[in-house]
């Protein structure tokens, strides 16, 4: 199912608001809606689901408008951070529920009811488990009971609330890669909020980027990653230095020194630099800026370095071959390789 | 493209998810509120129409006849006696609860707890098989001349027992909350037992105290199966406030008895209000103590 | 100080030896010993003995009275309480502050005021008594009147039992149920119902223990006719001044039993619904 987000505006929170947030999401999609605290993700989630009324905007699932319509009615699949499973019912009931309560002219026979339930439960994979409660499950498995339950309604899409929010780092490398297999095998359009921007594009077909709540980007991995539409997204996605810089017509100084270096994005005039660790190196060369290293780390991969230029007191963060023993306090010479530049705020 | 700022969604009326439609919540409201207002408000209101019914005139004959004014002193006297007794008592077993780790502890909560399930009619005839003309030290009270049954002893007697867990049950769980630490930041610095109690200890209760005390009085002035059975009702003599209401409401002299009920649900109202205050300012000190 | 110090771990608090042993010199002259001896009392008289007594006509009557209208005084106590402490814990409304502190109204009046209040309120020529005499029910001095008046004293523990597991609620469970299609009155009904279950249990067991035992707010409004409206206190005071202690203490004796068997229900429902939904 299409789903299209249209102007969609809410306030929410003590300061929060939703201003304007506009997006496409195509039938079958795994999307993702990452951001910070605050940003706004989980209310437009929750405005989707219906659990909540935009103050302007539309909804639209198949490009009919669902924005009156009530959340009992909408046919979604929701999981909540916390899971909000029914404590005084086992997992049988809980996954039962949803087929439960509908209109008895609706309603499927018990035993298909009690054959659907256990379909579900061999689908993620917690087998043989229908008369435990609530209680007496471990956090992982509350999380996939949530996810049957919410799948049992055959729902038109699936939103999940922060869903591995709640649970360790293992259990939440494992249970992201089992949701990727487990949307690949049934194909229902899928929408989840995280903050983990790791988790976000490593899960989702696409990523909605979202900022003090205004939409700053979406786009694949590869998109936001090396097209980043603000500095916002290139910070939150990755490790960044910045600098400042000026432009005058395509030339790039920094503190009056010429840089050359491989820049997307354009400005003009004042202007901030960003680089990730990869796009500098150490150089000897004479044109390379000079600089004093103030930290200096080893990481699995190699040396991480904290270099102060001379040129404007910018830090650049670089990460240089773990051979070269480099300590605080020496003198390096620095070249930048690739950077985004965006205008100064 | 749409134009999406012609449609308000507030003007389409989808219910909050979380509660029911306007409509029946008013009703629940209003059923509530008629209830309420059936049960326990016009009784109330009905005391003090009623003490006022005959005017004030004669409300305050009633208040100076001098059986009125006995059982006025009575009430007062049983609870100047029996509401001390049980502050130092609730106190103590607090302390020896909260601070303390010893064996048996939830048994003795449990018995501590023992008086408040137990039917005020029963607490009195405790007392009246103990000290009764029949009863166990009946016959050696008769010898040596002491009065308790059908006089005061045995009314404050059963005015502590019904009166008896109301202190403590206030503190217990609040001191226990509230842990040892201060107390030992006292000890570190050199200060002794009865010093750390008064400087440290009772300053971090005081609410908590304030409102077990309060209820305390509450029921030890208004208790009336208990003393009932023990008291007699020798007017004049052996009569507390509700025992005298009673007298008069049998008597028909509804000023009279209304007269003094509606001192008693001022006394009420008075402690119910000191409840909310307390409640509202003190929040988290006796957020332990909402279990009635 | 030694004297306890085989009981407990040592501490370096001071006082436990003092406090201790008031705590149980106070408690057994105040309340073990008077009960220790009813209890001797009525082993006197021996099981056979107690049942003899509450078999006798006046006295099997006055419990069925007390013990049956308790109990459906509880049951109405535990509807309304219900309702009481949603609508108190969920709707905002004028004077919400004020009918939260009215609930306790029953446990902060003397028994003696409530009695001749409700007594006169439900008589003949009282405000609510004149408009239910046009409909042809009286409620003073009947059963019905012992009814009402039960009502009254249960109340609040009914609600407060209740009302802090309603705010205790997920709203997020609410929400879930809302979003697999149940509508409001099937959230209530399968979802929010069930979990109030325990507490309102046992708010009809306090309520049920606390209306048994009631004397002051009932004699009033009661007609105290034996065989029709006379309560099992009241026949314990009858007894008494009789003189008929071992009768006394017969009747007492069975409705101390049933005070301890509530609370050990309660205890059990408690027990059960921790193991069972995983609270605390």
């Amino acid at each position: 199912m299409d789903i299209r987000i249209v102007n969609i505006a809410k306030d929410f929170g003590a300061t929060g608001a939703l201003r304007g947030v506009s997006l496409d999401i195509m039938s079958g999609e795994l999307i993702a809606l990452l951001g910070p605290s605050g940003s706004g993700k989980t209310t437009l989630l929750r405005i989707i689901a219906g659990l909540e009324i935009p103050k302007t905007g539309l909804v639209l699932f198949d490009n009919e408008d669902t924005t009156g319509v009530p959340v009992q009615h909408r046919r979604i699949g929701f999981v909540f951070q916390n899971y909000a499973l029914f404590k005084h019912m086992n997992v049988f009931e809980n996954i039962a529920y949803g087929l439960r309560v509908r209109r008895h002219g609706e309603r499927k026979p018990p035993h298909t009811i009690a054959r659907t339930v256990r379909d579900l439960l061999d689908l993620v994979q917690l087998p043989g488990i229908e008369e435990r409660y609530p209680a007496q499950l471990s956090g992982g498995q509350r999380q996939r009971v949530a996810l049957a339950r919410a799948l049992a309604v055959e729902p038109r899409v699936l939103l999940l609330d922060e869903p591995f929010g709640a649970l360790d780092a293992k259990v939440r490398k494992d249970l992201r890669r089992w949701i990727r297999e487990l949307h690949d095998r049934t194909g229902h359009t899928t929408i989840f909020v995280t903050h983990d921007q790791e988790e976000a594009l490593e899960l989702a077909d696409r990523v909605a980027i979202l900022n003090q709540g205004r939409l700053e980007q979406i786009g694949t991995a590869d998109q936001v990653y090396d097209g980043p539409a603000s500095a916002f997204v290139m910070s939150f996605v990755g490790d960044t230095s910045s600098l400042e810089v000026v432009v005058c017509n395509g030339c790039m100084t920094i503190a009056g020194e010429p840089l050359a270096a491989d820049i997307t994005g354009t400005a003009e005039g004042p202007a901030m630099l960003y680089l990730r660790p990869v796009d500098a190196v150490l150089s000897d060369s004479p044109r390379a800026l000079a600089g004093t290293v103030i930290s200096a780390r080893r990481t699995p991969t190699g040396r991480r370095l904290q270099i102060k230029l001379s040129a404007g007191n910018g830090i650049v963060e670089l990460e240089a071959d773990a051979a070269k023993i480099v300590k605080s306090g020496d003198a390096v010479g620095v070249r930048i390789l690739r950077g985004c530049i965006f205008a100064k705020q | 493209m749409l134009d999406a700022g012609r449609h308000d969604p507030r003007a389409v009326h989808v219910p909050a998810v979380t509660t029911e439609s306007a409509l029946m919540r008013r009703v629940l409201i209003a059923v509530a509120l008629a209830f309420l207002t059936l049960f326990l408000i016009l009784p109330v209101l009905l005391v003090f129409a009623e003490a006022f019914k005959k005017g004030i005139g004669a409300l305050l004959a009633a208040f100076a006849d001098p059986d009125a004014q006995a059982a006025v002193r009575l009430t007062l006297i049983v609870a100047a006696i029996s509401v001390p007794l049980n502050t130092i008592f609730g106190l103590s077993a607090s302390w020896a609860i909260a601070k303390f780790e010893f064996r048996g502890k939830s048994l003795l909560i449990t018995l501590i707890d023992l008086p408040f399930s137990v039917s005020p009619v029963v607490s009195g005839l405790v007392y009246v098989l103990l000290f009764g003309a029949h009863g166990l030290f009946g016959p050696w009270l008769k010898a040596h001349h002491i009065e308790i049954i059908f006089a005061l002893p045995g009314i404050v007697l059963a005015t502590v027992f019904v009166t008896f867990p109301f202190v403590a049950r206030e503190l217990i769980p609040l001191m226990q909350e509230q842990g040892s630490l201060d107390e030992e930041a006292a000890l570190t610095l050199g200060a002794g037992g009865l010093r750390m109690f008064l400087t440290v200890t009772l300053p971090n209760i005081r609410w908590g105290l304030l409102y077990g005390v309060l209820l305390c009085n509450a029921r030890a002035m208004g208790e009336f199966g208990a003393v009932s059975v023990v008291s007699g009702h020798i007017r004049g003599v052996t009569n507390t406030m509700p025992l005298h209401i009673e007298i008069l409401y049998n008597e028909y002299d509804f000023v009279g008895a209304f007269g003094v009920a509606s001192l008693l649900t001022l006394l009420a109202l008075a402690t119910l209000a000191a409840k909310s205050f307390l409640e509202w300012r003190y929040r988290d000190a006796i957020a332990n103590a909402a279990r009635h | 100080m030694t004297m306890a110090s085989w009981t407990r771990r040592p501490s370096a608090m001071p006082g436990f030896g003092l406090t201790f042993g008031y705590t149980l010199l106070y408690l057994g002259l105040v309340v073990l010993i008077p009960l220790a001896l009813l209890l001797v009392r009525a082993s006197g008289l021996g099981f056979a003995g107690i049942l003899a007594i509450a078999a006798e006509p006046r006295v099997f009557a006055a419990l069925r009275i007390s013990f049956g209208l308790s109990l459906v005084a509880a049951a109405v106590d535990m509807v309304f309480g219900l309702l009481v402490a949603w609508v108190l814990a969920r709707y905002k409304f004028p004077c919400r502050n004020v009918v939260d502190a009215a609930v306790d109204l029953p446990f902060a009046l003397p028994t003696a005021v409530a009695g001749i209040a409700l007594a006169s309120l439900y008589a003949p020529t009282g405000w609510i008594g004149v408009p239910l005499k046009m409909i042809g029910i009286s409620v003073a001095f009947t059963p019905l009147g012992i009814f009402v008046a039960l009502v009254f004293v249960g109340l609040p523990f009914a609600v407060r039992t209740v009302e802090p597991l309603i705010s205790e609620i997920d709203r997020e469970v609410e929400e879930a149920s809302a979003t697999l299609g149940a509508s409001r009155a099937q959230t209530v009904r399968r979802v929010i119902l069930p979990m109030l279950a325990p507490a309102m249990l046992t708010g009809f067991a306090l309520a049920f223990a606390r209306s048994v035992s009631e004397y002051g707010s009932v004699i009033f409004i009661a007609g105290n006719v034996p065989y029709v409206s006379e309560i099992a206190p009241l026949l314990i005071v009858i007894k008494l001044e009789e003189f008929n202690y071992t009768g006394a203490t017969a009747v007492a004796t069975i409705m101390l039993a049933l005070s301890f068997l509530m609370l050990l229900a309660i205890n059990l429902v408690q027990a059960w619904s921790r193991r069972r939904f995983g609270h605390a």
